[in-house]
């Protein structure tokens, strides 16, 4: 059974439809990536997931529950995180801070925690009395990245992580996400640079106008001349 | 030495006064995102509580410091339940004039309770205290700037050491981001009108110490608080500090003759000192001399 299963998902804002049904999966421990052009309602599909954006149709079931309409904090406490493209961090608090911040409704001991995120992300340990709005753009993805994965999650979802990066640093980006997904967690992310993206994922989704366009693994979606042409570039 | 002796020392307990207060101001603007105008009445309210607690206990005002911290941030926690979070989704406009009238009723209410003569704590004077021949200095400001120092470090050790002290500087630098963290807001704007009420209490026994007690005592004040939640960064704490302390010995100051005889700025127009200073940082620099947050 999938670890994330979304059916038919109707979502928007207000009387605006953006996803018209969207069906997509995740299995334990895959990294999945969602593609597709500006205005697919790829965003708003990690939102609605995530229970920021309503629903208006559908289903999600997620570890084999339906949470359709889930908030945020039951979906949290059942194991799924989530990164925002913007605003991801807390500039004004330290590094550790915002990682304290990030289990804050987990109960027992932040050290451990703590050090499993140190221990994936060096160079946060050494910054860990920084406040976060002094460092550069990699590095406060490093924290929202560790900040999300501080309440063990079996599902990250991303949206967005290398926006507004330079080539160099989007590349130490994609390599921390491997890394995560490496240990282990579940990542569905959301990517404008699609080539990049899919070369790293074990699954990719094609969106377009809200529905599905283009499904399976990140090899054959690179290869599909059909899609290529469509949303690659050629 | 007439400088320190009657310019500085009175501008730095008043300044301690002002930051005080502006903390709070910048704390609730920074968690509940609103200019609370009834932050001067909730003063007033403080110091009165203090005159009653000295009259029924028979303690000295300082002492009675802690009931009158505790009444007043039950008295907050109450307005906020009745009056600001039914608005909470609301226009900020909405809040903001529900805030001036709660302004208006805790003063009547004040006037009601206590009278509307001004008042004082004790009778008779003090004798000043002569430091080294020349610097003299009342008692009663000592006690002022200890015990506004003393609350700044709790404050500070709250905001930094514990666990809702950080998510409340959390959810005033993202509140979106805080939600996702599963941050109770309820919770933190709780322990904001805590905080924010609490050391307008202490502001305004304070100030009714250092003057006398009059319902109209923390209205007057308004302005020059949100000039140094301004100057200092609205949304943070410590800037109020600072701001706090550039205003009021900027208003004391502005009176001492410097080139002649005569005040630099006559003592009646000392507010008009802090107006000034405020108008210039929203010109200047709005977002206060520490980056604070402007809100579109």
């Amino acid at each position: 059974m999938s670890l994330l299963a979304v059916e038919d998902l109707r979502a928007g804002y207000g009387d605006t439809v953006i996803l018209h049904g969207v069906d997509i999966e995740v299995e334990a421990g895959e990294l999945a990536v969602i593609v597709g052009p500006n205005g697919a309602g790829k965003s708003t599909l990690i939102k609605a997931i995530f229970g920021v954006v309503s629903t208006q149709g559908g289903r999600v079931r997620f570890g084999g529950d339906d949470t359709t309409g889930a908030s945020p904090e039951r979906l949290v406490a059942r194991g799924m995180a989530y990164v925002p493209q913007e605003r991801n961090v807390f500039p004004t608090l330290t590094v550790a801070e915002n990682l304290e911040m990030g289990a804050f409704t987990t109960r027992g001991p932040l050290a451990p925690l703590l050090d499993a995120q140190y221990a994936l992300f060096p160079e946060l340990e050494r910054r860990r009395r920084q406040l976060v709005g002094e460092m550069s753009g990699g590095q406060r993805q490093m924290v929202a990245l560790a900040r999300a994965l501080m309440t063990k999650p079996k599902l990250l979802l991303l949206d967005e992580p290398t926006a507004g990066l330079s080539p160099k640093v989007m590349a130490q980006v994609f390599g921390y996400i491997r890394a995560i997904n490496q240990a282990g967690i579940g990542v569905l992310m959301v990517e404008q640079n699609a080539r990049l993206a899919l070369q790293i994922a074990d699954r990719g989704y094609v969106l377009a106008a809200g529905r599905n366009r283009f499904s399976g693994t990140g090899a054959d979606l690179l290869a599909n001349r059909q899609m290529a042409e469509a949303f690659l570039g050629g | 030495m007439e400088l320190i002796n009657l310019y500085l020392i009175p501008g730095v307990v008043l300044g301690c006064i002002y930051a005080l207060g502006a903390i709070g101001l910048s704390l609730i603007y920074g968690v509940l995102r609103f200019g609370h105008f009834a932050h001067g009445d909730v003063m007033t309210f403080g110091a009165y509580v203090t005159l009653s607690a000295v009259a029924l206990l028979g303690v000295s005002p300082l002492a009675a410091l802690p009931i009158s911290i505790l009444v007043t941030a039950l008295l907050a926690v109450i307005i906020d339940r009745l009056f600001y979070r039914p608005f909470r989704d609301s226009p900020t406009i909405v809040v903001v004039i529900a805030s001036f009238g709660v302004a208006l009723m805790l003063r009547s209410l004040v006037e009601i309770i206590w009278g509307a003569d001004d008042q004082s704590y004790e009778t008779g004077i003090r004798r000043p205290i002569t430091l080294f021949d020349t610097l003299v200095i009342a008692p009663r400001h000592i006690a002022i700037v200890l015990a506004a120092v003393l609350l700044v470090v709790v404050l500070h050790i709250f905001l930094t050491r514990t666990r809702l002290g950080k998510a409340m500087r959390a959810v005033s630098d993202q509140p979106h981001l805080a939600r996702i963290c599963g941050i109770d807001l309820d919770t933190v704007s709780l322990w904001t009108w805590v905080f924010g009420a609490g050391l307008a209490a202490a502001a305004g026994l304070f100030l009714a110490i250092d003057t006398e007690l009059n319902p109209n005592m923390g209205w007057n004040l308004l302005l020059p608080l949100f000039a140094a939640a301004i100057l200092g960064g609205i949304g943070k704490p410590y800037g109020a500090i600072a701001g706090g302390l550039v205003i009021g010995l900027a208003e004391e100051l502005s009176s001492f003759p410097l080139f002649s005889e005569r005040p630099l700025v006559p003592p009646d127009y000392k507010t008009g000192v802090a107006f000034a200073i405020m108008v210039v940082m929203l010109l200047w620099r709005p977002q206060g001399l520490f980056r604070g947050r402007v809100y579109g």
